[in-house]
């Protein structure tokens, strides 16, 4: 998770609301497919040619139109992946599929208990000094005792509070400098000081919470280049001012779905 | 009396992610309290953390909504196992790995239920029925071959007490005894307290008995007249004694005397030293103390008053009685048998100017009773309030004066 060199996609063939499992997704807000497709391309060609990202392209499945949220796939560090376990059935489907693929490129793959909810990188974020792992929306606080075990890591969980935020990625991102960029109202008053208490004040920026809305947290973040959804001007001048350069994209057919830059990916080492 | 709990545990990063932090205030801020047992804090940050959690509340309904509230963050309660039963080898003997109570609220886990142990008492086993859903305690001497009797220590549980709700001398559970102590405030609470259990048993209330374990120096010291009123104006509903404080009591209405002593004049009369062996004969004579009063022989005095109130009396025997009188239970085992069958209703106890009946009558009782223990020697009291957290007061005190302030408390006028 240190850094996001190789990242994991999918594309969006059968990308559409078929139901709703969070307070972003309508069933009469349809996804307008060529639009979706366009803005994941114009993601992959950001990441692919101006970044110098490797992408690893899965096989998209006919009636799992969440799949190209790989973030959700599991997590990955080295050569050792944990699949998620989904809390939503509707998701769980995914499982079997992002299980296969890791197994197949060579992965030593964990699994957790059945009904030990846990959503993968979507909501397991790595600082240098500290891991922190979002509960209640989705994953099972109880889950990051077992990967804390698997990876011989710290994991602080962290309580996420309002289902708008149901993935920590969508209100927390590490950033490569070592920053954290972060919507704190997203967490419950022991979260926020558990964060504060390991990220430095001068470390932690805070979105406003009309850009943590249009989900300026769910950006991707390598080396000194950051991709996040356009429409968060005052994110990118903090980011800017901390030396990154912002690539704002066009992504709001994946916001339908409660998904931007980040969940479209998972990182592979 | 006895709250409702439940262990629940937490493991990972608890300490600086602030989740056992969390915990601990929502079972707080919802009205339960906790006792953080078993906690290991990981030597580095890697290593995870480990936390056992008493959580407790006032009601078993509280207590759901209490665990309802901290599993979300981890709070599972701990796998529970029933308690393990084994046959008694033999009439009056346990297994050899039984075990033995304390006398707090104890229950024991039978068919992944916790059960509530009647009777509760110290230094005695626990049988279970044959259906294995109900437990009550058993004395070593009353088991008999083939009782399933608890043994080890899963599957058990012991309650500590709630502090009590009335706020008097007894809510302080501090079980103090000093000679140095102003005693007034504290007979005027006990005081309050009789009052209440004798207005709830006019009103037919269960569980609202006053218990008086005595000495014979009760009569001696003068404080006859002040017990005898409170038994005839209902404030006292079991006595346990001797053979001696029956004997002095009833030597009293016969000859005027305590162990010879004119009790008008306190100087020894010619002969006196016989009136108490003279007064158990006539006793014996006529078959019982019952008897007695009923037919006019005794009319005054504790035994007459304990009589006619039907207060139920136990006088178990010591092996320097003489006679002893005719209603005596001179089988140890069996006396304390007596003594256990009228403890249930018992709501406060008073022991007063008897090693032997204090002691035995402590040991009897349930740490949810609440317990005055009144002697001159303030080896007595500190020896009950040693037994621990029960609700205890001693009073370092002469019986007589004790007996009178509290009857005088009690609108009693001499």
């Amino acid at each position: 998770m240190e850094g996001m060199s190789r990242l994991l996609v999918c594309a969006p063939d059968y990308f559409r609301i078929e139901y709703e499992i969070n307070p972003w997704m309508r069933l009469s807000n349809a996804v307008v497919p060529d639009r979706a497709r366009a803005q994941w391309h114009g993601l992959m060609k950001v990441l692919e040619d101006d970044i110098g990202v490797l992408l690893e392209r899965m096989e998209p499945v006919p009636g799992l139109p969440d799949m190209v949220f790989t973030a959700n796939a599991g997590v990955v560090v080295g050569r050792r992946a944990v699949p998620s376990r989904f809390r939503h059935p509707e998701r769980q489907r995914e499982e079997s599929f992002f299980e296969a693929w890791f197994r197949t490129h060579g992965y030593e793959v964990m699994t957790l208990e059945q009904g030990l909810y846990f959503e993968g990188a979507g909501d397991l974020l790595g600082l240098p000094d500290a891991w922190f792992g979002g509960y209640r929306q989705r994953s099972d606080i109880r889950a990051y005792a077992r990967l804390s075990e698997i990876f011989g890591r710290e994991i602080i969980p962290v309580e996420l509070v309002n289902s708008h935020f149901y993935h920590l990625d969508t209100c927390f991102c590490p950033l490569s400098g070592g920053e954290l960029l972060y919507y704190p109202p997203a967490f419950d008053r022991y979260a926020r000081a558990a964060i504060a208490e390991r990220v430095g004040e001068a470390r932690r920026v805070v979105v406003p919470e009309s850009e943590a809305l249009r989900f300026a947290c769910n950006a991707v973040c390598v080396a000194k280049h950051v991709v996040l959804p356009e429409g968060c001007p005052e994110t990118i001048k903090q980011l800017e001012a901390r030396g990154y350069e912002a690539h704002p994209l066009p992504l709001d057919e994946f916001m339908k779905s409660g998904g931007s830059a980040k969940c479209l990916t998972l990182a592979l080492e | 009396m006895a709250l409702a709990q439940e262990t629940v545990v937490l493991h990972g990063h608890i300490i600086d992610s602030l989740i056992l932090a969390k915990v601990l205030d929502t079972i707080l801020m919802m009205g339960g309290t906790f006792d953080l047992t078993d906690v290991k804090i990981g030597a580095t940050r890697k290593e995870p953390s480990h936390a056992k959690i008493i959580v407790r509340a006032s009601s078993g309904r509280l207590l759901a909504e209490i665990l309802e509230a901290i599993q979300p963050h981890g709070a599972s309660v701990e796998r529970e196992s029933d308690c393990t039963l084994e046959p008694a080898p033999a009439d009056g003997l346990f297994p050899e790995n039984f075990y033995a109570t304390t006398h707090l609220p104890t229950q024991v886990r039978l068919k992944s239920r916790w059960v509530e142990v009647e009777a509760m008492e110290m230094d005695v086993g626990i049988r279970v029925d044959r259906e294995g859903t109900a437990a009550s305690t058993v004395p070593m001497g009353a088991v008999r071959r083939g009782d399933l009797i608890v043994t080890g220590r899963e599957g058990i549980r012991v309650l500590p007490l709630e502090r009590p709700k009335e706020r008097d001398v007894f809510s302080f559970m501090e079980a103090q005894v000093s000679s140095e102590r102003p005693h007034g405030h504290i007979i005027a609470d006990i005081a309050r307290r009789m009052r209440t259990l004798r207005d709830d048993r006019e009103a037919g209330k269960e569980g609202s008995k006053v218990l008086l374990a005595g000495g014979p120096a009760i009569i001696h010291a003068g404080g006859r007249e002040a017990l005898a009123w409170l038994i005839d104006s209902g404030f006292i509903h079991v006595l346990f004694c001797g053979n001696a404080l029956a004997a002095h009591d009833m030597e009293a209405h016969l000859f005027g005397t305590s162990l010879g002593f004119r009790l008008s004049a306190g100087r020894a009369v010619p002969h006196g030293h016989e009136h108490h062996l003279r007064t158990i004969n006539r006793i014996r004579g006529i078959g019982s103390i019952e008897k007695a009063v009923r037919t006019g022989v005794i009319t005054g005095g504790i035994m007459a008053a304990c009589v006619r109130r039907g207060v139920r009396v136990v006088l178990a025997g010591s092996i320097r009685d003489d006679g002893p009188l005719p209603d005596v239970i001179t089988d140890s085992t069996a006396a304390q048998a007596a003594m256990r069958a009228a403890l249930p209703g018992v709501s406060l106890a008073l022991l007063v100017a008897s090693t032997l009946h204090s002691v035995a009558t402590g040991n009897l009782l349930p740490a949810t009773v609440p317990t005055v223990c009144v002697d001159v020697n303030p080896a007595v009291p500190t020896k009950l309030a040693d037994r621990g957290s029960f609700q205890a007061v001693g009073l370092v005190m002469d019986a007589a004066s004790f007996l009178g302030e509290l009857a005088r408390e009690l609108g009693w006028k001499a």
